[in-house]
């Protein structure tokens, strides 16, 4: 008998007592808290993001370029990437503030390689969700956002989130998901509390982590 | 392994072992108060994840093969293992077929309980931990001894001299001026894992979740170590514990608020990674999933015990646990420690060895653990089912039966009470406030525990002195006002 076929045969006699059907515990419960209002929600996010030791910068759309820009000067990065669906007008206002904009493309044509990822300061996103409860971004790597390694190898992330993708909890965003894309969710940067329980900020992903929060 | 009460003695008296855990654990336990505080609707949260896991468990065979279906026509390879040989062997075959002669690991319950590492060192593959913590029991030639935070036994010195004395024979060296900050750590950590990242072809991860509905992998991590093994190499595999399977999607809406809050006591965890087969041009390009029995059918089998099953990994247990916080974690003999050891560990393994056998018995049965679970495991009870098992399997020989039907046979007479009594006081009197660390023949009991030292009179002794002291104020029968009388205990006998 193959593994599969023993490993299944003794699972349904495990099971034997069991005399429901699969699917019967009827529909998933949705537990979730509800915000008072948008706005609500939306301060909510920018707490709990600020909480994170992330920064929070919230602006209006055409002021995007700006305050990318100054993030970027803040943690004194000289060459950011940017994925190919990034908004042209940011793009276009970064290149004007003198930075180094380079696309996802490498030596050879193809995408960069880790190495040369490595040798980048930073990425500027979109993102897909914010979830106010937990202070969390979503990217689903769409164009916008690029593959998964651009946001990871370079040590700052600047994101860029539209009020209207923020929701209030984790179930509303888990609802507006696509589960055939990747799917990385960031609460903060990089971080780990193995010494001691103290909190460091930045091990492996990128040590630094600014949320632009774009309002109409 | 030794029996858990002799490894718990051992490591009792380890005074700094046991002044970091109970830093450790009250700290954690703080974190997870404050943010699970946050959350009006915990208890309707804590029933939904235990649903959730039951309508995975009691129907296994189902939720599997949806699972495959889903993983495989989106591109990635699912194999199945019986054992730990099986699927190290599936592993190893792999790793071979891909040349290479390192993989990077994300920290894995699975692939240490099948002691993955120590087989692919074995065939000459060097297997690394990039998870902080794992890498700092790695690099100490220690074991694990949290779910959580592996290493919490070190303390930031110790660290520091692990790092200088070992990083520089498997890699980049430490820095010649580290310190013992915990930012200094980190940032060694990060320069010497880079170049295993950047490097490396293969990586080796296991899941928090499977999800049957949509074929989709989640790992829930801090560090961004997951993320580059989850990401940068060409091929990734994943070992996966068949109990791991969620029905739906839509089910992370509820572990998601469960696992981060219970483990780290964060609202979230900083990085979670959910990747559905293979992802054109983003990410590996090879993805095999490797569904790991391992004894677990065996777990479900027990109506009552495979609600272990559920269990989500998140440590809560061994927070409040008053036994884990004194013992720490190497004394439960597995990888899997804790109350959530206790219970796990005899279950899947039998209890034919002395660690397996004695497991059950590592508790007081307080109950905090259950109170902390997620997914409302009732550990406490399951101690309790599995004690029951070890005594019959011991045929009513063991020393915990003996000394009950020797307990029985004084009990039954109050002669052989009383002079059972006098003994213990004159034992009290020679001790002189002493604490007694050991009994002859009660040799099983005493092992794991001081026994209280008797007192210089007994009840008995007392009250029979203070009548004769003072005849008038000593009470005879105690006269009710309705004429009946109740008796003291004397007159009882």
């Amino acid at each position: 008998m193959s593994a599969r076929e023993e490993i299944l045969s003794r699972l349904r006699t495990a099971t034997r007592d069991v005399t429901t059907p699969a699917g019967s515990r009827g529909e998933i419960p949705r537990i979730a808290t509800v915000g008072d209002s948008p706005g609500a929600t939306l301060e909510l996010f920018a707490e709990n993001v600020a909480d994170y030791r992330a920064t929070v910068q919230r602006c209006s759309p055409a002021d995007v370029g700006g305050v990318v820009a100054a993030a970027l000067a803040r943690a004194a990065a000289h060459t950011v990437l940017v994925p190919t669906g990034l908004d042209p007008a940011w793009v276009s206002s970064l290149r004007d503030s003198g930075i180094r904009v380079l696309a996802d493309e490498g030596e050879d044509g193809g995408p960069l390689r880790a190495d040369e990822l490595d040798g980048i300061d930073a990425v500027v996103t979109a993102a897909r969700v914010g979830i106010a409860t937990t202070g969390t971004i979503v990217l689903d790597h769409e164009p916008d956002q690029g593959r998964r390694a651009l946001t990871l190898v370079p040590d700052q992330h600047v994101c860029v989130v539209r009020a209207d993708q923020v929701v209030h909890d984790v179930p509303d965003a888990v609802a507006l998901l696509d589960p055939s894309r990747p799917l990385t969710w960031i609460s903060g940067p990089s971080a780990t509390s193995d010494i001691e329980l103290d909190r460091v900020e930045g091990v492996h992903g990128p040590r630094t982590l600014d949320v632009v929060l774009v309002e109409p | 392994m030794p029996s858990f009460q002799r490894a718990a003695k051992e490591a009792l008296a380890n005074t700094q072992q046991r002044r970091n855990l109970a830093h450790a654990t009250a700290t954690i336990r703080a974190k997870r108060a404050a943010v699970v505080g946050e959350v009006d609707r915990w208890e309707e949260l804590r029933v939904a994840g235990a649903d959730a896991k039951d309508e995975a468990l009691h129907h296994l065979p189902h939720y599997l093969e949806q699972l495959e279906t889903n993983l495989t026509a989106r591109g990635a390879t699912v194999h199945w293992a019986r054992d730990a040989d099986e699927a190290n062997r599936i592993v190893l075959d792999i790793v071979r077929a891909k040349e290479a002669q390192e993989v990077v690991k994300v920290k894995s319950m699975a692939t240490q309980e099948i002691e993955l590492n120590e087989r692919l060192e074995e065939a000459g593959i060097h297997a690394w931990e990039t998870d902080l913590a794992e890498l700092i029991v790695q690099l100490g030639h220690d074991r694990p001894s949290h779910i959580l935070v592996p290493a919490i036994h070190r303390n930031r010195a110790e660290i520091r001299e692990i790092f200088r004395r070992e990083m520089g024979s498997v890699g980049r060296p430490a820095p010649e001026d580290l310190t013992d900050e915990p930012a200094r750590l980190a940032e060694a950590a990060r320069l010497h894992l880079r170049e295993k990242f950047l490097r490396a072809r293969v990586a080796v991860s296991g899941a928090n979740f499977a999800i049957a509905d949509t074929g989709t992998l989640v790992v829930v991590e801090s560090e961004g170590n997951g993320r580059m093994c989850l990401t940068l190499p060409e091929t990734l595999i994943s070992v996966v514990g068949i109990e791991k399977v969620l029905p739906s999607f839509e089910d992370l809406g509820t572990m998601l608020q469960l696992l981060p809050r219970s483990s780290t006591g964060e609202r979230m965890n900083p990085y979670t990674s959910m990747w559905t087969g293979v992802h054109d041009g983003d990410g590996p390009q090879e993805v095999h999933v490797v569904l790991l029995d391992n004894g677990r059918s065996h777990v479900l089998a027990d109506e009552l015990g495979r609600q272990a099953l559920r269990c989500i990994r998140c440590s809560a247990c061994l927070n409040v646990c008053p036994v884990y916080e004194r013992a720490g974690g190497h004394a439960y003999g597995s990888v899997y420690p804790g109350p959530i050891g206790a219970i796990l560990n005899p279950q899947l393994r039998g209890t034919g060895s002395e660690v397996d056998k004695s497991l059950p018995y590592a508790s007081s049965l307080c109950g905090a653990c259950f109170e902390a679970c997620p997914v409302r495991i009732d550990i406490p009870t399951l101690l309790v089912h599995l004690r029951t098992q070890v005594v019959d399997e011991a045929s009513g020989r063991s020393p915990e039966a003996t000394s009950m039907r020797a307990a029985a046979w004084m009990f039954g007479d109050h002669r052989r009470l009383e002079a059972a009594q006098r003994a213990a006081t004159l034992g009290g009197r020679l001790l002189g406030g002493r604490t007694l660390r050991s009994v002859p023949g009660l040799g099983a009991w005493t092992q794991a525990r001081d026994v209280p030292t008797p007192p210089r009179e007994t009840f008995r002794q007392w009250w029979a002195r203070r009548r004769q002291d003072d005849p008038g104020g000593a009470p005879g029968p105690v006269r009710q006002q309705d004429g009946t009388s109740t008796t003291t205990p004397e007159e009882e006998t």
